[in-house]
C-alpha cells in the first residue's frame, strides 16, 4: 500500500494523543496523577487534545474530495470510519468539560466532572480502536486483517501516551517514578504485540494469482498488464519497499519505539536525569513513524494478484 | 434481479474493444468524465471501468495465453459498500447495480481498498471515485432498440465472449452459459460473493455450431450455377 504521509502523521499523532488523555484521566479518577499538580493534568490533558486534534486535522488532508468530509459521520452502522469520525467528534465535549473541571476545581473531582472525564476516556478508547478496525476490517489485505492489528494501535497509543505523560510529570516539576514504571510495563507489551505482528506477517497469505484468475491446477504468470503506464491501481496498491529497507526500518521501530526509550526510562528511575524523561517521546514519536510507514509499506492488496504477484 | 456479466475466458481474444468501448460510452455517462492524466504526455494514463490483462497459464508445452477482463463484480457481499462511511457507494436493491453517488464521494479510497478485484479508481481531477454503472444509463433507456440495451462493453465484444443478464432467472443465458459451462466466481475465497461469472477454457478448441439447412448436393449447385450463367 501507498504510504501516505498524512495518514501516518494523523494514526502516531492521535493515537499518542488519545493515550495521553486516557492514561491521565485514568489516573486522575484512580486519584490523581502521581507526582502531577492539577495544573500539570490539565496541561496533559491539553497536549492530548492538541495532538488529536493536529491529528484528525492531517487525516482530511488525504481525502480527494474533503468538501464532502462531513457526510462521513452518517453511516455510523456499518462504517468504522464512520463511527472513527463519530467517536473522534463526541469525545470533544467530554474531554472539554471535563477539563473544565479541572480549570475550576483543581485536584478534586465533581461528579459531573468524573462522568465526563470517564465518558472522554472511553471515547478516546474507542477511537482508536476504531481507527485499528478500519485496517483490521478489510479482507482484501492479509497483513491488515488481524484482531493483532486494533491492538497494536492501542497498545502503541498507550505506550506513547505513558512516555510524553512521563516527559509532562517531570516538566512540571513532579517525581515521575509511578508514571515512569507504568510507560515501562506498557512499552514492554506493545513491543511484544508488534513483535507477534510481524512474526505474523512474515509469511505470504491469502488468495494467490490462481484463485484470483480461477485457474488452479497450473503455473500463471503475467504476460502484459494492458496498460502503458501506471494507473491508479498501481499507485495505491503496488508501492513496495526494498527488503533491505524494511529490514533497517524494522530496527528503527524496535531501537527507537521500545529499546532505547526503555532504557531511557530506566536510567530516569535510577539517576532522575530529567532531560530523558524530555527526549524519550521524541524518539518514540520517531520510531513509532517508522513503524506506520512499514505498516502500509508491507501491507500488500490483493489487486497485485492481477498484477503478476503469485500471493499476497 | 440480479444484473451481470459473463465472461468468456475461452472465446476472449484480449482486443480491449471492450475497454475503448466503456471508456467512450461511460465518460460521458452518469459517473463521466473519465478523466485522463497526460493523454498525449510520455505516460498517458486515466481512470477505466474495465481492464483487461494477459497472463499465460501452465507452461512449455501445455502453456496457454489466457485475457482476463476485469471490471465490478456486483457483488452480492459488497464490502465496498459498507465501508463506505459518507453513503455515497450503494447498491441498488431492485438490480444489484453498485455505484457510487458522486456528490457524496469525499474520496477517502477505503472502497478501493475494500474491493479485491481493482473495479474501483479515483479520478485525481474530479476527487471522486469511480467505477463500472453496468451501462446503467443505457440498459433502462427505452429510446433505444431493445437489442442496444445492453452494456457497451457487450454489444462491442467482436468474439461475444461477453454476455449480460440476470442471474436471478434461472432461464436466462447468463444462468445458463454459468450451468452449462462451469461458470466461476474469481477469488471467491474471499467471501464477497461477485454476481460476475467467468467461463473456464475449454479442453480442446471448440467452435459451437447450429445445425442449419444441408447444403444441396454437388450436382445440384452445379446445374443452379449453369443455370444463373449461361443466359438463353
Amino acid at each position: 500500500m501507498h504510504p501516505a504521509l498524512s495518514v501516518i502523521f494523523f494514526t502516531v499523532a492521535s493515537g499518542a494523543g488519545f493515550g495521553l488523555v486516557m492514561l491521565t484521566i485514568s489516573l486522575h479518577l484512580l486519584g490523581g496523577v502521581p507526582g502531577m499538580e492539577s495544573s500539570g493534568t490539565l496541561a496533559a490533558i491539553l497536549v492530548g487534545v492538541v495532538l488529536a486534534t493536529l491529528g484528525l486535522l492531517a487525516s482530511t488532508l488525504h481525502l480527494a474530495n474533503p468538501k464532502n468530509a462531513w457526510r462521513a459521520f452518517f453511516r455510523f452502522r456499518t462504517s468504522w470510519l464512520s463511527r472513527e469520525a463519530v467517536f473522534s467528534v463526541l469525545f470533544y465535549p467530554c474531554v472539554m468539560l471535563y477539563a473544565l473541571g479541572l480549570w475550576l476545581f483543581g485536584g478534586e473531582l465533581a461528579w459531573w466532572s468524573a462522568i465526563a472525564g470517564t465518558l472522554a476516556m472511553l471515547l478516546a478508547l474507542a477511537t482508536v480502536f476504531t481507527t485499528g478496525m478500519i485496517y483490521a476490517s478489510l479482507r482484501t489485505i492479509p497483513q491488515w486483517n488481524s484482531p493483532l492489528v486494533p491492538a497494536n494501535y492501542l497498545l502503541l497509543g498507550l505506550a506513547s501516551g505513558a512516555v510524553l505523560l512521563t516527559a509532562l510529570t517531570v516538566a512540571f516539576g513532579g517525581s515521575a517514578e509511578t508514571v515512569a514504571t507504568m510507560a515501562l510495563v506498557l512499552l514492554v507489551i506493545a513491543g511484544i504485540a508488534k513483535g507477534v505482528y510481524y512474526f505474523w506477517i512474515g509469511k505470504p497469505q491469502g488468495p494467490t494469482i490462481n484463485t484470483a484468475l480461477g485457474i488452479t491446477r497450473s503455473r500463471i504468470r503475467m504476460l502484459e498488464p494492458g496498460q502503458s503506464s501506471d494507473s491508479f491501481l498501481n499507485r495505491e496498491f503496488s508501492f513496495q519497499a526494498a527488503a533491505e529497507r524494511i529490514l533497517q526500518l524494522r530496527l528503527i521501530v524496535y531501537v527507537c519505539g521500545f529499546i532505547l526509550p526503555f532504557l531511557m526510562l530506566v536510567v530516569l528511575l535510577r539517576t532522575d536525569a530529567a532531560i530523558l524523561a524530555l527526549l524519550a517521546p521524541l524518539v518514540v514519536i520517531g520510531g513509532l513513524l517508522a513503524e506506520r510507514w512499514l505498516f502500509f509499506a508491507e501491507a500488500r492488496h490483493v489487486v497485485n494478484l492481477y498484477y503478476g504477484r503469485q500471493q499476497c | 434481479m440480479k444484473l451481470g456479466l459473463v465472461i468468456d475466458t475461452d472465446t476472449c481474444v484480449g482486443c480491449h474493444a471492450c475497454v475503448v468501448a466503456c471508456k467512450q460510452w461511460n465518460t460521458s455517462g452518469t459517473l463521466g468524465p473519465l478523466t485522463d492524466y497526460q493523454p498525449y504526455g510520455k505516460e498517458p494514463s486515466g481512470v477505466a471501468f474495465n481492464r483487461v490483462r494477459t497472463y499465460e497459464v501452465d507452461t512449455y508445452p501445455n502453456n496457454k495465453t489466457i485475457n482476463m477482463p476485469v471490471s465490478c463484480m456486483h457483488c452480492e457481499t459488497a464490502d465496498c459498500v459498507t465501508v463506505c462511511p459518507t453513503g455515497a457507494s450503494f447498491k441498488r436493491e431492485e438490480d444489484g447495480i453498485v455505484l457510487v453517488d458522486q456528490d457524496k464521494c469525499m474520496g477517502c479510497n477505503l472502497c478501493a481498498w475494500a474491493c479485491p478485484y481493482g473495479a474501483r479508481e479515483l479520478d485525481e481531477a474530479v476527487g471522486t471515485m469511480k467505477k463500472c454503472t453496468l451501462c446503467v444509463d443505457r440498459i433502462y433507456d427505452e429510446l433505444l432498440p431493445e437489442a442496444d440495451r445492453q452494456p457497451a462493453c457487450v454489444l462491442t465484444c467482436p468474439t461475444s465472449a461477453r454476455v449480460f443478464g440476470d442471474f436471478d432467472d434461472p432461464d436466462s443465458e447468463v444462468s445458463r452459459l454459468v450451468r452449462e459451462r462451469n461458470g466461476y466466481q474469481p477469488m471467491s475465497e474471499l467471501g464477497y460473493n461477485p454476481v460476475n461469472h467467468y467461463l473456464p477454457t475449454r479442453h480442446k478448441p471448440h467452435a459451437e455450431t447450429t445445425p442449419g439447412t444441408p447444403l444441396p448436393s454437388l450436382t445440384e449447385r452445379f446445374k443452379s450455377w449453369i443455370g444463373k450463367s449461361v443466359s438463353r
